[in-house]
């Protein structure tokens, strides 16, 4: 620290230097690493404590002057030579560490505890008063006094300059009583008894004095003294008290030796002395003397109930604690303290006693995107009555687009317009084409359709026949038209009026199927997951059941958009038709489902969607491997993969796992839009159809250009079948009209129907732009015509629609072949066996010698038990994957072998075929089932 | 020093028949080495794994317990455990020593085809004719799968791993590379369902072998084309295929009951190793030896590069 005396060098200088290099010297050998220990400057192992702090390897090296030990100092004196007076102190046995700056006794020149800033406190001088009292010559801290050290903390500096004083308690002003100031002293060591009566007599004085409207400044703070214990006695110990011994200021009871200074440090304190009632010495060393009135505690007998068995139990007093007192010490300090603190409170005016619990205060809700903070007239208000209206009110309603339909019908709002509107203003020629689906059917299938769904709505047959009509002549565009909200507000073309008819229809079919019906805890709740929305289509239900004809206009919620109400209008049309209350027989058995699949009204897609299949399929015919063929995605691996692996983690901070997804919604019509997008070139996501082997398609299309020749005689007899039965439901409908509604619940269309109109039609040109030759295409739009024209198939596509690659030509297939036939087919290969992929070879060579080579190996007959055995075996193995097909490949292979040995076992032409027809037929059946059990209702 | 390096010999191939032995565990779905070459894993139509000592043919262990044939087996770096697959859709961590089931990993929906370890074996990598490649842990006592790759659309015939990358050839025709370090996926498009994928020995290149008949050795980071390798017949079944140690030449498993030996660089066949009759289901080579098993039927043999001695060869024939 302090410099040398050399003037010209006063900089310090730390560490041992490099020794400067000379360049004649060989280079030195490393150290090797055994040798690179720590060693004091007399080569020791450097320790890193002396032997008095803790050392463990004192010893020889270490503090013992030899190999043996301590050796004995001989004591020699001869006249000549006396001995000196051996002085030894404690330093003689100490290590140099010791005397270091961390050691036990530094030699270095250091600030003292004693020295330090803290002592300067008067009440750390009241403590050390009393220690100096307590000590054998009174006063012994005269000479602490006398030296001061100078430094302060800023804290401390700051506070003084407020005017803070040493000892002064810190904090809020506190009300509380003033007599606790007195007790702050008695903190017990150990096992003490509680200060009796102290508590009790203080709370009866109180009584009579406490003031509410004075605050305290807080408890001044005795610091707890540090002062080393310089005795061999135990903690807390304290000597007997000469002063009270002999001047018969006696403890109450007895003199306790373990309960410090409390008396001294309240006489100091100037705290109320209790005066001790006989002098004499006594104590416990001198038991009870002959002139002592109470021995009642001579043979003081310990019980646990004298000790403090909780942590925090008691109240603890005003013992001086720190941060580290008890909980309820803390907690005592409440708010309204701290508001104390902040400034005079108000005459009159009282802290209340209890705070009032926060308010949890929520955001205000965001506004919707088109709101428009000027109030709306309801459009129905006739501009016409206001006829005092100024022209400027008149502007400023105009531009709030308020109730100036009548002048500006077009600018209610470009929602209403439909496209020939919009044509219309764009000077556009009408589309010559069909304007919607149903003019796509044939008139009598139009019209079985819609007998179909008027088979079960009013009862008024002529109302829903010329509606019907209308619908059909107007081409009705049902999914976006106006339900008649403002019947006024459209030019009064009769376009508009037309496309309104049909909503209008569903809404009196929807009146009708709901008036008068009770039940309202069994209804079906289709917008669970859009409470308010719910509550609305509630609303709606509920007027309905009243017979209200406007309940639409009620039920809606003002504040959306003109596009949103109508919309929700139309579904809560459509809702309230499709979950039309049963008969309460019905709907009695069958209880909601508890927890909808909220969550699955949005699919999973990935992000980064693979391109077209047909240019790698391209690329690789001319092996043009590389960038063609190659793509490359952004994967996600999971966190304790990399951890496993050892390396980093690429994304640190994403929480993605695998390929980056995005979610949309399900039935959204966009969503339909861009995955059929992607099915044209992506496998499919959605997780049925996600296993499809690519070689589906192809296969089946080859499948059913394989039937249409092998059988052709099965294609001219299906229209007939199909047709025949289709008439009689229809026919039979027609009859059941009337009948319980049961039956309507059957036999009415479902809302895949509805799918399948709205957004099949997506699907079915993206598989047929799927087909690659294109007789094949063209074969498919027939079938696909075939398909439109029937409106039992109509139901399938919504079969169709969850096995995405089967697509139309499965369709054709279900639908073409008949029942006879497919239950043969599945008769001869339902016990057949599926394998998917690369097949493992069999077992022995007997199976692969007729498909790989033709050469026999007499092994081959001595296998045929077993591997019949085999095949059994197999056939018990249940079909697990019915989507999945045998490839291609298999196939090819297949007809090779049909074409090499024709006369080959059956078993195995079994086999082969099995792999062709199977799944297919699998399906078929299942649709059959399903058409059948539809005829036959 | 002073010497110059003797010329590099001309590659040796395992041409001679050292040792046949009968497995007697039914066809034998799957032979593999150990990390080390000194031990052979056969995996049985019969449920059962066996390790066999590749030197002297003996049967050192059998392990049972699962439940339909077992497809594949992979061996840890140090030889304390090895991982087997099975067609009953699970995954089965064995202790050597003791031949018991460590662990048993269930979660796949189909057949399970592959499954590796990785380097250091504390993840398992199995994949699965439902599509997906699972990573078991198995440090932990998660029975759930780390993280499950479903991004292949048709069932997953081969994994391979090294280092920090994980190679999967899919039926769906593609080829995946997971590349952890870099996390990113790439796709390699072959127009054939993938029966076996391989990483060159220098972790430059993949070979995959597909139902076409093809075997194609492609260059891993950029995608292209490096060899193509015809001329053995792999049309329905699914074969593996290897390349040797020394990555100097490619091998792959046939259906007409020979093993075909490419020369890497030139592409031409070297060598037409006749093994039997029926098909070579499953190859592999020593990982630093000229040795190779093939396994065909029932049957596993051990062929190098030179003959053995006469009596053992008359012992085999």
């Amino acid at each position: 620290m302090a410099s040398d005396s050399d003037g010209d060098e006063d900089f310090v200088s730390f560490g041992t230097p490099l020794e400067p290099l000379e360049e004649d010297e060989p280079t030195k050998k490393p150290v090797p690493l055994h040798e690179q220990t720590v060693k004091d400057e007399k080569g020791r192992y450097q320790r890193f404590h002396g032997a008095f702090t803790g050392g463990f390897s004192a010893g020889y090296f270490n503090s013992v002057g030899s190999k043996e030990g301590w050796s004995p100092s001989t004591f020699v004196s001869s006249r000549q030579q006396k001995v000196e007076k051996q002085h030894v102190r404690p330093e003689d046995f100490m290590d140099e560490e010791d005397f270091s700056e961390h050691g036990i006794a530094p030699a270095q020149i250091t600030t003292s505890q004693e020295f330090s800033s803290s002592h300067r406190d008067k009440a750390r001088e009241k403590a050390r008063a009393v220690n100096a009292q307590a000590a054998l010559i009174p006063g012994d801290t005269l000479l602490e006094e006398l030296i001061a050290p100078a430094r302060l903390s800023i804290g401390v500096e700051l506070l003084r300059k407020m005017g803070w004083k040493e000892g002064q308690g810190v904090g809020p002003r506190v009300k509380r009583k003033a007599r606790r100031q007195q007790t702050g002293e008695a903190r017990p060591y150990g096992c003490v008894l509680p200060p009796a009566g102290s508590e009790d007599s203080e709370d009866d004085d109180d009584d009579d004095f406490a003031p509410e409207n004075v605050t305290f400044a807080p408890k001044d703070v005795t610091p707890v003294d540090f002062t080393p214990r310089l005795g061999v006695q135990g903690l807390g110990y304290r000597g007997l008290d000469p002063g009270r011994a002999l001047l018969g200021r006696g403890a109450p009871e007895h003199i306790n030796l373990f309960k410090p200074h409390s008396e001294t440090r309240s006489r100091l304190f100037g705290g109320a002395q209790q005066s001790s009632r006989r002098g004499g010495v006594a104590g416990q060393a001198f038991g009870v003397g002959a002139l002592e009135d109470d021995d009642e505690d001579v043979y003081q007998r310990d019980s646990m109930s004298r000790y403090d068995t909780e942590l925090g139990g008691e109240e603890p007093g005003d013992g001086l604690y720190g941060w580290t007192a008890p909980q309820q010490y803390t907690k005592k300090r409440d708010k309204n303290k701290d508001a104390s603190y902040l400034g005079k409170i108000l005459e009159g005016f009282t802290l209340a006693q209890k705070t009032v619990e926060d308010k949890t205060i929520f955001a205000p809700p965001t506004l919707p995107r088109d709101y428009r903070p000027v109030h709306r007239f309801h459009p129905s208000v006739p501009i016409a009555r206001l006829s005092g209206v100024s022209p400027a009110l008149a502007e400023a309603l105009r531009t709030s687009r308020g109730h100036m339909v009548k002048e500006e019908p077009q600018e209610g709002g470009r929602h209403k317009m439909d496209s020939s509107h919009r044509g219309a203003l764009l000077g556009e020629d009408a589309l010559q084409g069909p304007s919607s689906v149903m003019e796509l059917l044939r008139p009598e299938d139009r019209q079985r359709l819609l007998n179909l769904r008027s088979s079960s709505t009013t009862p008024s047959a002529n109302a829903t026949a010329s509606s019907s009509h209308r619908a059909v002549s107007s081409g009705g565009s049902l999914p976006g038209s106006l339900p008649g909200s403002l019947p006024g507000s459209l030019p009064g073309s009769q376009s508009s009026a037309a496309t309104c008819s049909p909503a209008l229809q569903q809404q009196q079919e929807a009146l009708a199927s709901w008036r008068g019906v009770q039940s309202s805890a069994q209804t079906f709740r289709p917008f669970d997951n859009n409470p308010s929305k719910q509550a609305r289509y509630e609303l709606y239900l509920n007027s309905l059941r009243q017979g209200d004809k406007d309940a639409l206009e009620q039920s809606v919620d003002s504040g959306m958009t003109e596009w949103e109400r109508s919309r929700e209008k139309e579904e809560f049309v459509r809702s309230s038709i499709l979950y039309r209350p049963t008969s309460s027989s019905l709907s009695s058995r069958f209880t909601r489902a508890k927890d909808k699949e909220s969550e699955d009204n949005t699919v999973e897609v990935s992000r980064d969607q693979e391109s077209d299949v047909d240019d790698k399929q391209a690329a690789v015919k001319m092996k043009m491997f590389g960038k063609l063929t190659r793509e490359s995605f952004e994967w996600h691996p999971d966190k304790l993969l990399c951890k496993r692996f050892n390396v980093p983690d690429p994304y640190p901070g994403s929480s993605m796992l695998g390929l980056p997804k995005v979610k949309r919604d399900k039935f959204s019509v966009f969503n339909f839009l861009t995955v059929t997008e992607s099915r044209e070139t992506a496998p499919p996501k959605s997780p049925e159809t996600k296993k499809k082997s690519r070689w589906d398609d192809s296969k089946q299309k080859k499948k059913m250009k394989e039937e249409e020749e092998d059988e052709p005689q099965t294609q001219p007899a299906l229209p007939e079948d199909t047709t025949e039965p289709e008439d009689q439901q229809s026919s039979d409908k027609k009859k059941k009209d009337g009948e319980e509604e049961e039956e309507e619940e059957e036999s009415r269309p479902p809302m895949d129907l509805f799918k399948a109109i709205f957004a099949g039609s997506s699907d079915e040109e993206s598989s047929s732009s799927e087909a690659e030759e294109e007789e094949e295409e063209e074969d498919t739009k027939e079938e696909e015509g075939k398909i439109s024209t029937q409106p039992q198939n109509l139901f399938n596509i919504s079969n169709v629609k969850t096995s995405i690659p089967a697509s139309s030509t499965s369709v054709t297939c279900a639908t073409t072949s008949t029942s006879q036939t497919v239950k043969a087919v599945v008769l001869s290969q339902s016990s057949s066996q599926e394998e998917f992929g690369p097949k493992l070879p069999p077992r022995s060579a007997a199976l692969i010698r007729g498909g790989a080579t033709s050469i026999r190996s007499p092994r081959e007959e001595e296998k045929p038990r077993r591997t019949s055995k085999e095949k059994k075996h197999k056939n018990k193995k249940p079909h697990k994957d019915k989507k999945k097909k045998k490839h291609k490949k298999h196939k090819h292979k297949a007809k090779q072998k049909k074409s090499k040995k024709e006369e080959s076992d059956s078993s195995e032409e079994d086999k082969d075929e099995e792999g062709d027809g199977q799944v297919s037929t699998e399906e078929l059946l299942k649709r059959l089932k399903s058409v059948q059990s539809r005829q036959t209702r | 020093m002073a010497f110059p390096q003797t010329r590099p010999q001309a590659p040796q191939l395992p041409q001679h028949l050292l040792r046949t032995i009968e497995c007697q565990q039914g066809a034998v779905r799957a032979v593999r080495f150990n990390a080390d070459g000194n031990y052979l894993m056969s995996c049985g139509s019969d449920k059962s794994l066996k390790l066999w000592s590749v030197s002297t043919g003996t049967l050192l262990k059998s392990y049972s317990g699962h439940g339909y044939e077992v497809l594949d087996a992979d061996g840890s770096f140090d030889n304390s455990l090895i991982c087997t697959c099975s067609s009953d859709k699970t995954v089965i961590l064995w202790d050597v020593a003791t031949g018991q089931v460590t662990r048993k990993l269930r979660g796949h929906a189909g057949k399970v085809n592959c499954v590796q370890f990785n380097e250091e074996a504390n993840v398992i990598f199995s994949g699965s004719i439902d599509g997906t490649v699972r990573c078991w842990d198995v440090r932990s006592r998660r029975y759930e799968p780390i993280q499950v790759l479903d991004e292949a659309t048709d069932g997953v015939s081969s994994l391979k791993l090294m280092q920090h990358e994980l190679l999967t050839g899919s039926v769906d025709g593609r080829l995946r590379r997971y590349d952890l370090r870099v996390g990113q996926l790439h796709v390699d498009f072959i127009n054939s369902p993938i029966t076996c994928v391989c990483f060159s020995q220098d972790a430059q290149c993949t070979l995959s072998s597909s139902l076409d008949s093809t075997l194609r050795l492609l260059d891993k980071s950029t995608g292209e084309m490096l060899g193509e390798f015809t001329g053995h017949k792999m049309k329905g079944y699914k074969l593996d295929c290897c390349l040797t140690s020394k990555d100097t030449h490619v091998l792959s498993c046939s259906e007409d009951g020979h093993v075909y030996c490419w020369d890497l660089v030139e592409g031409s066949l070297t060598l037409k190793l006749s093994v039997g009759p029926a098909v070579v289901q499953s190859l592999s080579f020593h990982p630093t030896e000229t040795c190779l098993l093939t396994a065909m039927e029932g049957r596993v043999q051990v062929w190098g590069a030179e003959p053995k001695e006469t009596e053992e060869d008359v012992m085999d024939t």
